[in-house]
């Protein structure tokens, strides 16, 4: 992260400092929804949301130019792709090993886990993808709305 | 559910909708709209929802409310009717 | 004008409410949703997907395709959004 100091006036000291001190906790925060989604309220959709929101706040307090530099624009082109690619290459690879679609059990013959193992780690896998989505979407979103589609400086 | 609770919850939330739509300044009407999220919200947990209260909680009341402000700084802040 | 959209808005709502008349009452054990497909969920989901939470369970594996394209949803938002506002940075 930049020096505080670097900045010109109208850049809070106080927003910046907590801003630096809050996000890896809600990084931290938004992982945990997602991973504990089995046990817990939470999953993938509101993790991801959660994590897009610590690199709004990023570019928030620090500028647009700041999160890209966490987060390039792209890196986040990619993950775009990526989130909706694992969640329909895991339904796929389903329907490859012989099931249908979705149907995470069929996925035993690549690693013998059981099938109903299989289908508590599937609901896991899916639950990554959706979160990859969900995070680099809401990024992008907020960094093309608040520049009016420049992606360079805004708000 | 305890009716007391949500009763006060639906009047709060009813006098956010209509004071959402009736507000000329739409960066006040944005707060008012991220308010009657998180009442929404309340609601849903209220009545043991809680994954769906989860997401309103951060798509509603969190996410969408920046970009309410995000894109009413790139547009005018008043509203003409 | 304006007296025209009110009185279209509280007929609306009037008959939304109107509807809401048949609805089964909040936590009715008799209606369709809690005899047919609630107890199966609640009865067969931990046993055949080990996840202790009904909600991920269904979301996840019972509804996948309902996941699957809130996802693709998301992901056209987005695209959309790319599409209409983003522009080249002029050298």
């Amino acid at each position: 992260m930049r020096d505080i100091h670097e900045h010109t006036a109208g850049e809070d000291l106080i927003i910046k400092t907590s801003v630096r001190l809050m996000v890896p906790f809600i990084q931290v925060f938004g992982l945990y929804v997602i991973v504990h989604g089995h046990y817990s309220p939470g999953g993938g959709f509101q993790g991801g949301v959660i994590l897009g929101a610590s690199f709004i706040l990023l570019a928030l307090a620090f500028g647009m130019k700041t999160s890209q530099e966490y987060m390039t624009v792209g890196v986040n082109a990619v993950l775009n792709n990526l989130g909706p690619a694992i969640f329909i290459g895991v339904g796929v690879l389903c329907t490859l090993f012989g099931g249908l679609f979705l149907d995470y059990s069929a996925l035993d013959k690549l690693i013998p886990l059981g099938p109903v193992e299989w289908r508590s780690f599937g609901i896991f896998l899916i639950e990554i993808g959706v979160g990859v989505a969900v995070m680099s979407i809401m990024v992008l979103l907020y960094w093309n709305l608040s520049s009016g589609g420049s992606m360079d400086e805004g708000l | 559910m305890i009716w007391q609770l949500d009763l006060m919850i639906l009047t709060l939330v009813v006098i956010c909708a209509l004071v959402a739509i009736n507000i000329k300044d739409l960066l006040g009407a944005s707060v008012v709209f991220g308010i009657y999220s998180f009442l929404m919200c309340l609601l849903w947990a209220e009545m043991g929802a809680v994954d769906v209260a989860f997401t309103e909680a951060t798509v509603g009341a969190g996410v969408s409310t920046i970009f309410f402000i995000a894109a009413i700084l790139r547009t005018t802040r008043r509203s003409r009717d | 004008m304006k007296n025209l959209a009110l009185l279209a808005t509280l007929v609306t709502g009037a008959l939304l409410l109107y509807g809401t008349k048949d609805f089964p009452a909040w936590g009715d054990p008799q209606d369709p949703a809690s005899t047919y497909l609630s107890p199966y969920y609640i009865e067969n989901a931990v046993e055949q997907t080990h996840v202790p939470n009904i909600v991920t369970a269904v979301l996840g594996d019972y509804r996948g395709y309902d996941t699957m394209f809130e996802t693709v949803v998301i992901y056209c938002a987005g695209m959309a959004v790319l599409s209409v506002l983003w522009r080249k940075k002029e050298e």
